[in-house]
């Protein structure tokens, strides 16, 4: 297996991840910072036989890469916070019409065009949230650059696996930190397509969707030369004709929910640290992660057993692991760059009156261990 | 010999239009020159927007991606550069076109993106009740308009032409004969083309602003049309108020695909294996 150690940053080991996951079209609007990403991607693909295309706004963009990815090629593009408003609308139209591509929202603090362009992870309710109507949607978060490599190969994998769009929430700090990666192209067991039909079924049988299981059902290319395709963002049948009808409209609802949410266990990806014996448990993702382990150690050293549970996904999120924590430890602290996102959902699962306590920073500077630490003494 | 009914999801009659509406003879047009190619089914793919002319695609037995509001060339856009060898359609309405999705369209002429949009326009939102659209000539009334209509309208083909279509066509309901010559013209093309296709809406724009039934806003718009060949010996003054129909527009530039294709042929690294974009 080939294996490369680069010095990048992490928007760079993006381009990297999503050339190796074997996505082959980018069609994105430039905004910092994540704009290393759309020049890396304009860069890279023509030499992999891919295309990038700038498109007139994030809108538009996000319409091109599911118009990619229904003519059978693996689609992303990446934006910051802003630009990530500018992209519900077809966030929404991947997600009922059930069309895999990834984005990368390499995030920024807002509301609007805020300090543009100081880190931030204010976007959680954004991402889960954002677009309109009842559905659930999977969103992981790097706390390095060798995630920004290695997981992006997971997003494309989860994307095709469930079909359906996957967000990678990144962040100013690991979008521009720069350390050593180690890529390893991935074989051909690590790299996850889209499920196609049984060559032998006729276009009569074929079904474009499927609602009877919480299964994923498999999708032809459009301009395959066996099935034609019909994908809507209207509620649709299984044949993708609009059916507006009450039992159908909440079957189509539960599905896009289930599809996901009953296979949260597959998709959740979270790492501990020091977290077994831990009295003080932090939970947090993405840049915080790095001051989080800062923290840790700082408190072990002083004999305080902290430890960390960090959530590479994001959405859905990884309840058992955090209810774990929640029942174990005596305090929890939710270092996070916004005022409190990621701890209200932690709340929810608090069925074991765990003290939980909030380490936010919403300056636009990054979250620093000794901050983290003062949480404990206030 | 291939018949438009074979194109056709006739299981899905009737249609959703109202009694009089053009978009039906916009659809016949658009399977009838399908048919006429003998294009295969697998080789077109229609994407299609929202509103009254958005529901094309429920008729027709093709690959179909049924989009966002304004959102349908965007879209076209991935499909047509994933997949070159196939031709993409995009039926799009007033709003869709040159209200809503007006940024999208003038960038995709620009790109020279080798589709084929097919807008049909009848001056208003008809689905959502006859409000006034990009399209809607002045002094109109509208459902949101009812003491007049103060804003300039679009006149679509030039706004194509502008933004560098090339190739331009408008065929009005009144003539299906044409249309079809023109939509065929239109797909043969290589690179962004775009046909309107004046449509007359009864129920709403022609209501409100008492121009009779159906038939009678068709008469209309036939009085009204102009060749385009004709067109260009007139003064504007002249043509005010007209309706300028047939090839407007048809000049060859190179289309972004083939462009692009250029990039990757210099750039591809040779040991790499195939893609989807060999075709």
């Amino acid at each position: 297996m080939k294996s490369q150690k680069k010095f990048i940053e992490g928007n760079e080991a993006v381009v990297d991840g999503a050339i190796a996951a074997g996505a082959r079209f980018y069609a994105g609007y430039p905004i910092s910072p994540s704009s290393e990403i759309a020049e890396g991607a304009a860069r890279e693909l023509p030499r992999y036989g891919g295309i990038y295309i700038q498109m007139e706004d994030e809108i538009s963009s996000m319409a091109a890469l599911l118009g990619a990815s229904l003519a059978g090629v693996k689609s992303f593009t990446a934006t910051s916070s802003p630009g990530f408003s500018l992209m519900q609308e077809n966030l929404g139209l991947g997600i009922m019409s059930e069309i895999p591509a990834v984005i990368f929202n390499v995030q920024r603090s807002g509301p609007s065009t805020g300090a543009a362009t100081k880190p931030a992870q204010a976007d959680i309710m954004q991402a889960r949230y954002g677009a309109h109507g009842d559905h659930s949607i999977i969103a992981l978060s790097p706390s390095s650059v060798q995630d920004c490599y290695d997981l992006t190969i997971t997003a494309f994998n989860l994307a095709e696996k469930y079909r359906t769009p996957v967000l990678f929430l990144s962040d100013e700090v690991i979008g521009h930190l720069r350390e050593t990666v180690t890529e390893t192209e991935p074989g051909p067991d690590q790299i996850f397509s889209r499920i196609q039909p049984d060559p032998d079924i006729s276009q009569k049988d074929f079904r474009p969707y499927g609602y009877s299981s919480d299964s994923v059902v498999p999708m032809p290319a459009v301009g395959n030369r066996k099935l034609l395709m019909r994908t809507t963002g209207s509620t649709h049948d299984e044949k993708g004709e609009f059916s507006p009808n009450p039992q159908n409209i909440d079957r189509v609802t539960h599905y896009l929910t289930n599809k996901i949410e009953k296979n949260a266990e597959d998709i959740t990806i979270t790492r501990t640290y020091q977290l077994d014996d831990a009295e003080i448990a932090f939970i947090t993702f993405g840049c915080s992660v790095r001051s989080t382990i800062s923290a840790v150690d700082i408190l072990r050293a002083e004999g305080v057993r902290a430890g960390m549970l960090q959530l590479v996904t994001i959405w859905p999120m990884p309840e058992k692991e955090i209810r774990a924590v929640l029942a174990k430890a005596g305090t929890v602290v939710v270092p996070e760059m916004n005022l409190g996102q990621l701890a209200g959902e932690i709340r929810k699962f608090n069925d074991y009156g765990c003290r939980i306590l909030q380490a936010n920073r919403t300056d636009g500077v990054l979250i620093t261990p000794q901050q983290i630490i003062n949480t404990l003494e206030d | 010999m291939a018949d438009y009914k074979d194109y056709m999801l006739f299981d899905k009659l009737p249609h959703t239009w109202c009694a009089g509406c053009g978009d039906g003879i916009v659809l016949q047009s658009i399977a009838a020159v399908f048919a006429e190619m003998e294009l295969d089914k697998h080789d077109i793919c229609l994407v299609s927007g929202i509103g009254c002319f958005g529901r094309v695609d429920d008729y027709l037995d093709i690959n179909c991606m049924h989009v966002t509001h304004g959102r349908a060339l965007p879209a076209a856009t991935g499909i047509a550069l994933a997949n070159p060898a196939l031709h993409v359609i995009v039926t799009m309405g007033d709003g869709d076109s040159v209200t809503i999705g007006g940024n999208h369209l003038i960038h995709c002429a620009r790109r020279n993106i080798d589709l084929t949009a097919i807008i049909a326009n009848n001056y208003n939102y008809g689905q959502t009740g006859g409000q006034y659209s990009g399209t809607t000539p002045t002094d109109s009334i509208t459902s949101t308009s009812p003491y007049g209509h103060i804003e300039q309208e679009f006149d679509i083909c030039r706004l194509a032409e502008a933004a560098g279509a090339t190739y331009v066509a408008r065929a009005t309901a009144f003539n299906p004969v044409q249309m079809r010559k023109l939509i065929r013209g239109g797909i043969e093309h290589k690179g962004f083309s775009l046909i309107e296709c004046m449509v007359q809406c009864p129920t709403h724009y022609g209501r409100y602003n008492r121009q009779g039934e159906a038939a009678d806003m068709m008469k209309m718009m036939n009085a009204r049309s102009i060749p385009a060949e004709k067109a260009k010996t007139m003064s504007a003054e002249e043509l005010e108020g007209r309706i300028v129909t047939g090839v407007i527009v048809n000049k060859n530039r190179e289309d972004y695909y083939t462009k692009y294709k250029r990039i990757i042929d210099a750039q591809r690294i040779r040991e790499e294996g195939g893609s989807v974009n060999e075709n």
